[in-house]
């Protein structure tokens, strides 16, 4: 019975399938019943997690996706640790709906933090109860039994010896998954905390990797969206007044498709879809209802907002009165978007038998009921497999090309792909949202932190998609308040010692009058970094203390100083010769291009960021560039170092371009930054050299390390600024027109 | 019909004159080294050389390269040892082995550009400055920031060929 379902259930659904697969469901495991019917698999099952072949080697099933970050070869090497594999006897499939396990999005750099914990258990209880099997087979005791590259032997004795592949070989475990097994102890871990390269990388570099991009289906047809070139205000959407067929009569094969205020294009030949996208005469109803980016941060000062309190200790107004030195200033981040360097592209066949849609989501089974909603389907009738797509840094327009995708295919009756355009992608994303915060801190004349205040505003994250939006009328909606979308407690503040701190969070409704948004890397923390960092720094420079002494003074945090004391190290900081006045004794001081240093510290959930920013600016142009950048991660038990050094390393690049380059403009009707030239991020040619310190802590649980240095980076960079020049930019990006305005004004 | 010539093979595809060489390569010889990023010729992953010359096959039409040698991430190995008289190809190009020994990608979409710019650097100037790197490749943009490992990469290709030529 499980064969022949999973034989019905094969035909198309197969695409993408590893071989290995396909011959291991026919075999009867159970996961051929995986991969017959809709997940999510049992948890509570060894099964579900871990499968052992005939072979001697070992597949683990994931459910966190490759992103880029190397989590796909991290978790293997939790696995193959506890099981006592190599590593090249071992590896993972596909995220499908079908197969792996849920266990939730790939976000907040959770895949090692959540996923590790859970993959390594299940191995451990896997290989005890392999041992169990083996203490059968070779009459001897579990704890007589030594393992070695998946060979169980009996002491040092080689003549009595199994192998995993002997003893199950393609059979299931049929054990359950308590999380009771005892585990390898850290100080015998061989592959964990070793450098691992990365698995995905030699397909990736000779063309052999198949990105959601590049599926092809037989018979498949090239969808392209039609709207307005970029979003307006989340609540308008976007709406036709008129749609002219005959504009696009010239080029054969199009089939315009229309719901509601949902608009595409299908033909068989991208181009002609491509070209009828472009050339589709609609007009579209564009109310005047932003800001514009000129008006965003007035609008959102002066907007009722929803207040809280996240976070209070002491009395902060006395202690703000009592300061010997006090710094009271305001902040300002743009929003910024996820600008995935391939636009999303996903790919759906939807059959009266159910439907398969390739995509690169960084939740499969999230993306299974945003698809089975536009398609008015059960969620179980569609399966969802994960196609890696380009570093997507949040959720960006992902799960709006699936739903396209699908209720393309819905209408059409065949396969549909859909790539969304530069400027589509561009125009439509969920920004990562704008932010304003007010800063007071006072210090003593010790300059000790004796308070704290920061007020700040933004509005949370959008839940409709703009397919959905459009297609079924589904109004606008937000998500609630929470993690990554209220003040973070732990990047403002607490890292250092104060008596006397609030955070006054608001809350701005963010549907009508301001742009869709979602969570971007480093969500928030950019720009709560960016105000904190800088707040302080100001007020070290009031108290005219270094900046890393005024730092190290106020915090006993024994992470948080191994961290800065880390990257101070690696960068040889030496401390201020002229502490208030920083290294430069006016404004006016030195040549055209001048240089400087910064630092800053970061942190998104968990992890410890620390960063060290050198820039040079040249004050007639107004151009920032930073020469060199330093980032310290302490990230607990680093898992594969190699893995995050090139975390660290993109995070510093990126900090430089979200700093220095990136914000979203818009008009009072729609976004304007719709391609990389009214978008620039940062260029081959002004890239830093970095320096990327991991502080390894085996003693640790693991946590996040995708987020925190990004937001210390970019606090040192505006630092960086002060130092070179001895003024101060309060609004990111640092963009040459900011610059020369305020060096005039210094 | 057009006829063209990718990777040393001759191949003839329906195409309107005025397609796009990205989707003919992409869609009719099913590869998967030149693809998608903006179609505006802005960021350098549909990135091809034609004779030799790194081209943005997204902007080029296929009517062309009519004539013309087009080669791909795919066929990059096979370029390089005919240029450097190699008697059998290497499996890979020594940029894209330097990418590998380097682990300079992250989710490696934008390396096709990246590695075919490379190439054609590499080919034109052996030994490049890092100045020379970085003005060389500035049309080639990367989200996940891996410019400064590509730059050692490339550095590290150089000396691989200078190796190879000894």
């Amino acid at each position: 019975m499980i064969r022949r379902e999973f034989l019905k259930a094969g035909g198309a659904l197969v695409v993408g399938f590893s071989l290995r697969d396909v011959a291991f469901a026919q075999n009867g495991t159970s996961s051929a019943m995986r991969a017959a019917v809709p997940g999510p698999p049992d948890a509570k099952l060894i099964d579900t997690w871990i499968a052992i072949h005939a072979d001697n080697t070992a597949t683990a099933y994931i459910g966190y996706v490759e992103l880029g970050q190397g989590a796909s070869t991290a978790l293997l090497q939790i696995a193959a640790e506890e099981l006592d594999l190599d590593m090249n006897q071992i590896s993972s499939v596909r995220n499908d709906t079908h197969v792996t396990p849920n266990q939730g999005a790939t976000v907040a750099s959770a895949a090692i933090e959540r996923g590790g914990p859970t993959i390594r258990a299940a191995a451990a209880e896997a290989r005890h109860a392999l041992l169990t099997l083996a203490s059968q087979r070779l009459g001897a005791p579990v704890d007589r039994l030594v393992v070695s590259r998946g060979v169980v032997s009996v002491g040092s004795d080689a003549g009595q010896s199994v192998r995993y592949g002997d003893l199950l070989g393609d059979k299931p475990f049929s054990v359950p998954f308590t999380g009771n097994a005892p585990q390898k102890p850290v100080a015998q871990y061989k592959i964990v905390g070793a450098r691992q390269p990365r698995l995905d990388l030699p397909d990736k570099v000779s063309a052999k990797y198949v990105y959601v991009q590049q599926v092809r289906l037989p018979g498949m047809l090239h969808g392209r969206v039609v709207r307005p070139q970029g979003q307006g205000a989340y609540a308008d959407g976007a709406r036709i007044v008129s749609v002219d067929a005959a504009s696009i009569a010239g080029i054969p094969g199009v089939r315009v498709v229309r719901k509601r205020d949902f608009l595409a294009v299908v033909s068989p030949n991208e181009w002609d879809a491509v070209r009828a996208a472009k050339q589709l005469k609609v007009a579209w109803d564009m109310p005047a209802s932003l800001a514009g980016t000129e008006g965003l941060f007035d609008q959102m000062r002066s907007a009722k907002t929803i207040d809280s309190v996240i976070s209070e200790k002491g009395d902060v107004t006395a202690a703000l009165g009592r300061a010997a030195h006090r710094v009271q200033t305001t902040y300002r981040g743009p929003y910024q978007g996820h600008m995935p360097f391939g636009p999303n592209c996903a790919v759906a066949d939807v059959t009266s038998d159910g439907t398969t849609l390739m995509c690169s989501t960084q939740s499969v089974y999230g993306t299974r009921d945003k698809v089975a909603k536009v398609l008015g389907v059960p969620a179980a009738s569609v399966r969802v497999q994960y196609y890696e797509g380009a570093g997507t840094f949040g959720r960006s327009c992902y799960d709006d090309a699936a739903q396209a995708a699908a209720m393309l295919s819905q209408e059409i009756g065949k396969p549909v792909r859909v790539q969304f355009s530069r400027t589509d992608e561009h125009g439509w994303d969920n920004f990562g949202p704008a932010h304003l915060a007010d800063v007071k801190v006072g210090a003593d004349a010790n300059g000790k932190i004796i308070a704290y205040e920061y007020d700040g505003w933004q509005h949370v994250w959008s839940t409709i998609e703009t397919a959905e939006q459009l297609a079924l009328g589904t109004p606008a909606n937000e998500s609630p308040d929470g993690t990554s979308r209220n003040l973070n407690k732990i990047t403002l503040g607490s890292m250092y010692d104060i008596a006397n701190l609030r955070l006054n969070n608001h809350r701005v409704p963010g549907i009508k009058g301001y742009l869709k948004a979602s969570n971007l890397r480093s969500p928030l923390d950019v720009s709560f970094a960016f105000a904190s960092e800088q707040a302080l720094d100001e007020l070290a420079h009031m108290a005219t203390i270094d900046p890393l002494e005024f730092r190290r003074r106020n915090m006993s945090d024994q992470r948080w100083l191994a961290v800065l004391d880390a990257v101070a190290k690696a960068a040889n900081w030496t401390p201020s010769t002229r502490p208030g006045q920083s290294r430069r004794a006016s404004p006016r001081a030195g040549g055209r291009v001048v240089t400087g240093r910064g630092i800053g510290l970061g942190t998104h959930m968990s992890s410890y960021g620390a960063a060290i920013a050198d820039v040079r600016v040249d004050r007639d142009t107004g151009l920032v560039v930073c020469t060199h950048l330093y980032g310290a991660l302490d990230a607990g038990l680093v898992v594969n170092p190699a893995a995050v050094e090139n975390q660290i390393s993109g995070q510093l690049v990126q900090a430089a371009s979200r700093t220095l380059k990136e914000e979203v403009t818009f008009s009072n009707t729609n976004v304007t930054s719709l391609d990389w030239n009214s978008y620039p991020i940062l260029r081959f040619g002004e890239t830093p050299a970095v320096t990327s310190i991991v502080v390894q802590r085996m003693d640790q649980k693991s946590t996040g390390a995708g987020e925190e240095v990004v937001a210390a980076a970019s606090a040192a960079i505006a630092n960086a600024f002060f130092d070179a020049t001895g003024a101060r930019l309060r609004e990111y990006p640092l963009t040459p027109a900011r610059v020369r305005a305020a060096l005039a004004k210094a | 019909m057009v006829t063209l010539t990718v990777n040393d093979r001759r191949a003839s595809v329906e195409a309107a004159p005025d397609t796009p060489l990205l989707y003919v390569l992409a869609n009719d010889l099913a590869l998967n080294g030149p693809r998608f990023g903006c179609g505006l010729a802005q960021c350098g992953s549909c990135s091809v050389l034609v004779d030799g010359v790194e081209t943005r096959s997204c902007v080029t039409p296929v009517s062309r390269v009519d004539g013309k040698r087009v080669t791909t991430l795919e066929g990059l190995a096979g370029y390089y040892a005919k240029l450097a008289k190699l008697t059998t190809a290497p499996a890979l190009h020594p940029l894209q082995q330097a990418v590998i020994d380097e682990q300079a990608a992250q989710c490696g979409y934008c390396y096709n550009g990246m590695i075919v710019k490379g190439a054609e650097l590499l080919s034109n100037t052996p030994r490049p400055t890092e100045a020379q790197i970085r003005t060389a490749m500035n049309g080639h943009l990367c989200r996940c920031g891996t410019y400064p490992r590509m730059l050692t990469a490339i550095q590290r290709a150089a000396r691989m060929m200078a190796e190879a030529r000894r």
